[in-house]
């Protein structure tokens, strides 16, 4: 067997720079075209509401992937640029729904080769004794390999506090990884704002790894409506005029309570409409009812909630204390 | 040795073939990862034909996607036993069991001695042959150490 290639591909053309004309025609606009990206592009936007700074963010990815390609048809090498990032954001502010999508937009951009996402969290890659943590975080990475490794709640690797923690054995072989085999897989971080922050704080390794650190903000009001809106039509439901009125004063109020958790707390509220919609229809059995009743919430499905009678939230986990 | 020309050991797939580059290995478990199989990676330095039962080098793979990660693997055999044959297989469970339905190598020693021919006298006039491969000669893990 002749030695293995360690890694050593593809020599880059030294001279390309010089080589080739400076006025060699490039067609970005055909590249764009043939790697159907916009198609990619425009399904996130039609399916993910508001997130301006996260699909900002996609777009100048997608445009260095493109103009990258086009520069490796002409000789031109740079190297695969790294794409491991880290999303951090409130609760429901739809980390891991990104994070989802990414596998795709990358494999249409030919960055990864299958696109599938591995979803772990600290038990998936922590081991319970001497040994057990290498090889499980390996078997974890072997299976992303390809795709997207996203781990959820991150700084839960690391416990400072225990010095004898098998976490920063796992966090040493990922970063080993996410080095040197940037072809091969994308690793996607992502937490509470201030616990990452203190997470990259301890492990500055990790911090430097991760070329795009992105925030996810919170939902303005519209935008929650307009999950809700989303949300019921991928359900087969919609809002009668006066319910969307209101949900939207529901949002505000809700907003202001505690344990709001974004369009989590939009997905639970409709959840909870569903139900009271059920009962309503039941309630009146002698009533002739037509489809346009199965599918239509209405106003006073939303009214009852006890955001407007007693302006707490309906049992939503975990417990107000102020009950 | 006729049968086995520049004393290139020629067992499973491809093994008349120049040896296979990373690329075309690549290429060769992705087929297998197609049809779901799981794939191991196996070595010895015991190159006898009927030694069917080679170490494993940790536990076959399931559940792989990519090529990239059994790779990774051949590597660190290779890392490990630079000196010893090493052979990907890919295991088949549609029957219920662990058929292989691939094996080829990746990694063989630098100097292979091959086989001699034994002859041994039996009743009557009647001789018996086997091969031996003077590898064998050497205690285990000291057979292709030059
Ligand atoms: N922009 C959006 N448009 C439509 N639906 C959304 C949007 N953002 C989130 N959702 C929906 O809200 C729910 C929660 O989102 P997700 O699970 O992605 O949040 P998260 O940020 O991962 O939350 P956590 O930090 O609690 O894990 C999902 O059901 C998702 O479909
Ligand atoms: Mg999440």
């Amino acid at each position: 067997m002749t030695e293995p290639a360690a890694g050593q591909d593809a020599k880059p053309e030294p001279k390309a720079l010089h080589a080739v004309p400076d006025a060699t025609p490039v067609d970005l606009d055909a590249a764009f075209r043939d790697s159907h990206v916009q198609e990619v592009l425009d399904k996130l936007d039609r399916e993910l509401i508001g997130l301006k700074p996260v699909k900002t963010r996609i777009r100048e990815i997608a445009a260095l992937l493109l103009v990258d390609r086009l520069r490796k048809g002409l000789g031109l090498t740079a190297g695969a640029p790294s794409l491991h990032m880290c999303f951090t954001g409130n609760p429901g502010t739809g980390k891991t729904t990104v994070a989802m999508r990414m596998g795709e937009i990358l494999k249409r951009l030919g960055y990864v080769r299958e696109g599938h996402l591995v979803t772990v969290t600290r038990d998936d890659l922590v081991g319970q004794y001497i040994g057990h943590t290498a090889p499980k975080t390996k078997e974890v990475l072997k299976k992303a390999m390809g795709g997207v490794l996203f781990i959820d709640e991150a700084y839960y690797l690391y416990k400072p506090e225990n010095e004898r923690d098998y976490g920063a054995e796992s966090i040493e072989i990922l970063l080993q990884v996410m080095e040197n085999q940037r072809e091969d897989l994308v690793v996607i971080l992502a937490g509470y704002k201030d616990k990452m922050d203190r997470f990259f704080q301890s492990n500055p390794g990790m911090s430097s790894r991760i070329a795009h650190h992105i925030d996810f903000p919170d939902y303005a009001p519209d935008e929650l409506v307009a999950i809700a809106r989303l949300m019921l039509e991928e359900q087969q439901y919609c809002f009668s005029p006066d319910a969307e009125r209101a949900f939207a004063d529901y949002i505000v109020k809700r907003m202001k309570m505690p344990y709001f958790a974004n369009a989590r707390s939009v997905r639970n509220a409709l959840d909870r409409a569903r139900l009271r919609q059920a009962n309503r229809l039941f309630a009146r059995p002698s009533v002739k009812l037509i489809k346009k009743d199965l599918v239509t919430i209405e106003a006073e499905d939303i009214l009852a909630s006890r955001v407007f009678s007693d302006g707490v939230p309906d049992t939503e986990t975990p417990k107000p204390s102020i009950l | 040795m006729m049968t086995n020309t520049g004393n290139r050991l020629t067992q499973g797939q491809f093994s008349f073939l120049p040896d296979l580059t990373d690329e075309q290995i690549s290429a060769q478990i992705k087929y297998a990862l197609n049809h779901n199989w799981a794939v191991g990676v196996e070595y010895t330095d015991d190159p006898h034909p009927r030694n069917t039962y080679w170490e494993m080098y940790g536990m076959p793979m399931f559940d792989l996607k990519d090529p990239a990660g059994i790779l990774l693997e051949i590597n660190n055999c290779r890392k490990t036993f630079p000196n010893h044959y090493i052979r990907v297989t890919a295991f088949d469970s549609t029957r219920g069991v662990e058929s292989p339905r691939m094996s080829y190598l990746v990694n063989r020693p630098k100097n292979e001695p091959g086989f001699g021919l034994a002859r041994q006298e039996s009743h009557g006039r009647n001789i018996r042959y086997t091969v031996h491969s003077y590898a064998t000669d050497k205690p285990e893990g000291e057979r292709y150490t030059k």
